[in-house]
């Protein structure tokens, strides 16, 4: 019996439907699993006391503020490099042998595996360059994580502005560096932004690379060369050794919502860029 | 003019970052593991499966075969899935129905891999253990979880391959009668062949690079797999585990684990770069 193609078709793509409808159906279900657990565990005293016991009790305070510091300091590295070489490959120079090399860098450092960069940041920011297991070391090495997300988004964004605004800029006197930092940059900020909220995303996510370098020091960082455990290693540690499996679901909450509202602002934010200089 | 070119030089100092630090990477992790790798002979360490530190003997052929398992497994499930969600999102779904689908993609790629390997554990590894028997934290758990972290991998490459068809094709083939779905598969399929193949490879550089998901998993025992539902050990697992407590040639002996990934990885990139430049290249003919 031969099956009529319309039937074939049919059938196919209801497959295909059923595999995205169990996608969604799989993402719903981790964020509503994760939030259902842990939410109600998720109070005032939580968020701003230390914990106590190993994290059996009290709350994640350090490794609220042992986030934002690594997080945050690792943007901050990586932001003025990351944007520095997509205004350099978009506006100061010719394709040629050297964009390619530093293409292939970005490229090449994309793929790297986030247990290299500990292993990387271990050896070279902790033990060579005296940093030791620190807010430091943790933070140095995820901005090396993340500079090809920020290069290649603010390249995007870069190239995404029209020609004309930059011919307009330099028929009025501008010089080179005038357009950039006046036009360009000040147009594609909501495309760079993009890129950089996503990196702190991935920042705060990243468990492995942190481990190697950040440690797992429990109390509250006092200076940027102090251990300081992150939200994401803390859940990791909480829910593996089975401390604690209320704080962990309450811990895992607080980084889901994090990750949520970053990634609703990234969204925003290039709804905004598309806008602007789609007119 | 004179201020600009000095601007500009400044910036390609700045640009040569991201390559200088691969350098670094690749310099310090070579240094720390490759020396260990000599002592032990690169046979001993590739092909035992011996792995017993505090005597001394480093062979990670289980260590390789798990994360070989591992990472086929995560490409068949991230295949499938992938492609039927490209193929929906660029041919079948409304428009507006696939613009509100790629951020719920993207919000997958955003949630944290401890996250991804703890939902694993407390659902899915009792499942396996209730319905198909062994400990559950097995190959086939860590082929799952990881499936999934790398399907928005592969579904963005692929969609870009798809969308890179020239509508022509499609629309000349509809007008020699086929139907969308033929389109799809004898056309679309064809000409985003080498697209689709590097999304694959790619989304297995990153299944294999994966850490923490898989070492609340996957059971992390020291032997090869005989089935799916045997525990493994990967090589990224191997250097979390073990890099809290190690040191002297053990801690050597994982830079070393280290530096069989950073191989791997390379040939993976190198392979998919490889694959999308002959695309490039040959649709310019």
């Amino acid at each position: 019996m031969r099956v009529s193609p319309a039937t074939t078709q049919r059938v196919a793509v209801g497959f295909m439907w059923a595999l995205a409808a169990m996608t969604f159906a799989v993402l719903v279900f981790i964020l509503a699993f994760i939030l259902a657990h842990g939410l109600p565990h998720v109070t005032w005293t939580f968020l701003t006391e230390s914990p106590s016991s190993m994290g059996r009790e009290g709350g994640i305070f350090p490794m609220i503020l042992g986030t934002l510091l690594v997080a945050g300091l690792a943007v901050l590295v990586a932001a003025p490099i990351g944007v520095a070489t997509a205004v350099y490959l978009t506006e100061y120079t010719r394709e040629g042998r050297l964009t390619a090399v530093i293409r292939f860098g970005a490229d090449c450092l994309a793929g790297v595996p986030s247990i290299i960069f500990g292993l990387f940041g271990f050896v070279f920011f902790a033990i060579t360059l005296r940093m030791g297991l620190s807010v430091l070391s943790g933070s140095l090495t995820l901005a090396l994580m993340v500079l090809p997300t920020i290069i290649r988004t603010s390249e995007e964004a870069i190239r995404a502005v029209p020609y004309a605004y930059r011919e307009v800029s330099f028929g009025l006197g501008s010089t080179r560096w005038q357009t950039v930092i006046h036009v360009v940059l000040r147009s594609a900020v909501p495309g760079i932004s993009t890129g950089i909220v996503l990196s702190l995303g991935r920042s705060i996510s990243e468990t492995a690379a942190v481990m190697l370098t950040a440690g797992s020091a429990l109390r509250l960082p006092r200076s940027l060369f102090d251990s300081s455990r992150t939200l994401a290693l803390h859940f990791y540690i909480l829910a593996r050794e089975g401390i604690s499996m209320p704080n962990a679901y309450a811990t895992a909450s607080v980084l889901i919502i994090a990750i949520l509202v970053l990634n609703l602002l990234s969204y925003w934010l290039m709804r905004r860029f598309v806008a602007k200089v789609g007119r | 003019m004179k201020r600009d070119r000095l601007i500009g030089a400044m910036l390609l100092v700045v640009a040569l970052s991201a390559i200088s630090g691969l350098a670094l990477i690749t310099v310090f992790i070579f240094r720390e593991g490759v020396p260990i790798i000599l002592r032990v002979g690169a046979g001993q360490f590739f092909l035992s499966t011996d792995w017993e530190p505090s005597l001394g003997h480093f062979g990670i052929l289980s260590m390789l075969g798990g994360s070989l398992a591992v990472t086929l497994g995560a490409a068949v499930i991230g295949v499938v899935f992938s492609l039927g969600l490209a193929i929906v999102l660029t041919q079948f779904a409304p428009p507006g129905l696939a613009a509100a689908l790629k951020p719920a993609i993207e919000l997958l790629a955003g949630i944290p891999s401890v996250v991804y390997g703890f939902v694993g554990v407390v659902t899915l590894v009792p499942l396996i253990r209730h319905f198909l028997g062994g400990p559950g934290l097995s190959v086939l758990a860590a082929s799952i979880v990881l499936g999934i972290m790398i399907l928005p991998t592969i579904t963005s490459v692929a969609i870009d391959a798809l969308q890179a068809v020239p509508r022509s094709y499609a629309e000349g083939s509809v007008a020699l009668g086929a139907t969308r779905w033929q389109t799809v598969t004898m056309v679309l399929l064809r000409a985003a062949r080498s697209g689709i193949v590097a999304a694959v490879i790619l989304g297995m550089g990153r299944a294999i690079g994966e850490t923490m998901a898989v070492i609340m998993v996957a059971g992390n025992a020291l032997a090869l797999p005989h089935s799916p539902l045997d525990p493994v050990r990967t090589l990224t697992s191997n250097i979390a585990l073990e890099m809290g407590y190690a040191s002297g040639d053990h801690r050597q002996a994982l830079f070393a684990t280290g530096v069989t990934l950073f191989v791997i990885i390379t040939m993976l990139n190198t392979a998919a770069l490889a694959v999308s430049r002959r695309r490039a290249g040959r649709r310019r003919v």
